[in-house]
């Protein structure tokens, strides 16, 4: 909040009644995006005897017991590694195969261009829904069927296209000029990117990077349908089929939403810059 | 290598997603469409070819039907209340910073928040807060005098339905947010000033130059969320799993629950076939809208 303020000094105009006005309005916005996510924590963090009762909505006492049963004792814990496996892999198939795809159509002269990217995006449009049988009948016969490699190759497959639509774009604003000079000094069009464009499209591809990380992390319906067993289940997965033996465990359901949160919320915040340009280049270009 | 033609270097590097594209996404399309042909249910060890069978019992599935308006209601609903209170949002947040400058650190990440939390993990919080007995929405209604006894919002068949646009309203209301935020302020505050003398009151302000220049942005964003709102699964999916009594079963439920609880593949695949022709229909549809209206404004 400090920077809003300092960078707008308070002029005359501005009267003090002005100043609560516009905190009210934050904190109502505040509110509406964070409150359901703020009591999630409160509720983290209460006695069990406390989840059954309302009043009082603030605990006198706090516990990290919830915490404390979800990361030792129950799958999320490993189903944390499963999803950091797949979301780094799949990021680092998407964006290496992504980057190789879209510097191909943002330089070199290939027939077909706008149908090739058309049908690139379309794919992004596709239902899961659609091809979940298939796929999984494909797993299956590979063997693949309750492995991580069948989500992460998944995952990768499909953020390839929002990979793909955002590196095109960020390549296309680099100077044609350097790639023609690299060119005529000997460079193949493949030491081209590595050595010149890789690194001038470092922010894009942070870009690509985080929103296909982001996308994996979160994924549910392809996780869920190609897993089988906790040994491989992401953490959506888990937090979904969290296991309640007789009733439905809050206050852990509650510990292990912020767990899995945490990761990409944290990236969110860190990234937002990145994040936002990324929203925005990628749906405005779509 | 190096005597590869440019051109022939252009297809060697975009190789490698072709090939994932189509070994991942293409070929299951097309292998959907094909079992869809067929009945094939592993359990009863039924696997023969049917033609268009599958297809007409869609025709006089009442609940194929009853999925599809589960569907077109929720993707109404949620679209139209994103759109309104994203453009309400993006207003507030751009009238409360400076005029100049960007978005401040912090309002952004508030309105992120909600976007990165997986939808899983938002279907599990907003089922908390639906709780009949201990949930907080009825605590809060009952204090307030809005409701004079609890309400069961998850397991009432009118009630359901909206509980999950509400939750579906608060993930993604974020997305249309920070791009019409980002919108905001990229526009030329001069045409304001101008138009504050001649006389121009805010009402005026915004229906003829906030909306007309925005335009744009909010195509893209009706397009995107309606795109997603109508596939919707993990969220609806976790909060309420098709019920009570079926009355939030969107289409992609429908298909999921045919494909793998009852492991009807045939049929499952004529299900999801037909919402892939809702899709590509709705996608198609856009295009022309999109197209004629980047036409107009060019």
């Amino acid at each position: 909040m400090s920077d809003m303020t300092e960078d707008r000094p308070l002029g005359n105009v501005r009267t003090l009644r002005q100043v609560g006005l516009k905190l009210c309005l934050m904190l109502s916005v505040g509110l509406f995006c964070l409150g359901p996510i703020l009591w999630q924590a409160v509720t983290s963090v209460k006695l069990d005897q406390d989840l059954v009762r309302l009043p009082p909505i603030l605990p006198e006492q706090m516990t990290l017991s919830h915490y404390g049963r979800v990361l030792f004792e129950s799958p999320i814990a490993q189903s944390l590694a499963n999803s950091l496996i797949v979301a780094v892999s799949a990021t680092t198939v998407s964006i290496v195969v992504g980057t190789l795809c879209a510097f191909a159509l943002a330089r070199l002269p290939i027939a077909g261009k706008p149908v090739i990217l058309g049908l690139v995006l379309s794919t992004s449009m596709f239902p899961p829904i659609a091809v979940i049988s298939p796929l999984y009948l494909l797993m299956r016969e590979l063997g693949l069927r309750d492995t991580l490699l069948a989500v992460g190759l998944t995952h990768a497959v499909y953020s390839l296209p929002l990979a793909v639509w955002l590196l095109t774009s960020f390549f296309r604003q680099l100077p044609a000029e350097l790639y023609y000079a690299a060119r005529v000094d000997g460079c193949t069009p493949l030491r081209a990117l590595f050595t010149i464009f890789f690194p001038l499209a470092r922010p894009g591809l942070a870009v690509a990077a985080l929103l296909v990380f982001i996308y994996s992390w979160n994924e549910f319906m392809f996780a869920l349908t190609l897993t089988a067993s906790d040994a491989t289940r992401t953490a959506p997965v888990a937090v979904a089929l969290f296991p309640g033996l007789y009733e439905i465990p809050w206050g852990d359901i509650a510990a292990a939403s912020l767990v899995v949160t945490l990761p990409v919320g944290a990236l969110a915040i860190l990234f937002q810059r990145h994040i936002v340009a990324g929203l925005t280049a990628g749906s405005v270009k779509g | 290598m190096s005597r590869l033609s440019e051109r022939a270097w252009g297809y060697l590097l975009a190789a490698p997603a072709f090939v994932l594209l189509g070994f991942v996404a293409l070929a299951p399309i097309g292998a959907a469409l094909w079992l869809s042909l067929y009945r094939r249910m592993p359990v009863f060890g039924l696997d023969e070819f049917i033609g268009a069978a599958n297809y007409v019992q869609l025709w006089s599935d009442e609940r194929f039907w009853a999925a599809c308006r589960v569907t077109l209601y929720f993707t109404t609903l949620s679209v139209t209340a994103e759109l309104v209170v994203g453009f309400g949002l993006a207003l507030l947040l751009d009238r409360l910073t400076s005029r100049s400058g960007r978005s401040s650190p912090w309002e952004q990440a508030m309105v992120l928040l909600p976007w990165a939390v997986p939808t899983v993990v938002s279907a599990q919080i907003w089922k908390w807060l639906y709780q009949p007995d201990y949930g907080l929405l009825n605590y809060l209604l009952l204090r307030v005098g809005l409701i004079d006894a609890p309400i069961d919002w998850l397991a009432d068949p009118d009630w359901a339905i909206h509980a999950a646009v509400v939750m579906d309203v608060w993930k993604t209301t974020p997305f249309a947010t920070l791009l019409l935020l980002a919108g905001l302020k990229a526009l030329p505050q001069d045409l304001y000033a101008a138009a504050t003398v001649d006389g121009a009151g805010p009402w005026e302000r915004f229906r003829r130059i906030t909306l007309p220049l925005l335009m744009p942005i909010v195509v893209i964003v009706l397009v995107f969320r309606t795109m997603d709102a109508v596939r919707v699964f993990d969220a609806v999916f976790v909060l309420t799993g098709g019920g009570p009594g079926n009355t939030t079963e969107t289409l992609s439920i429908y298909a999921y629950k045919t494909l793998f609880q009852t492991l009807q593949f045939g049929y499952g695949s004529a299900l999801a076939t037909a919402m892939f022709i809702l899709v590509a229909g709705l996608s198609a549809l856009y295009v022309v809208l999109l197209r004629r209206h980047f036409q107009e404004s060019a």
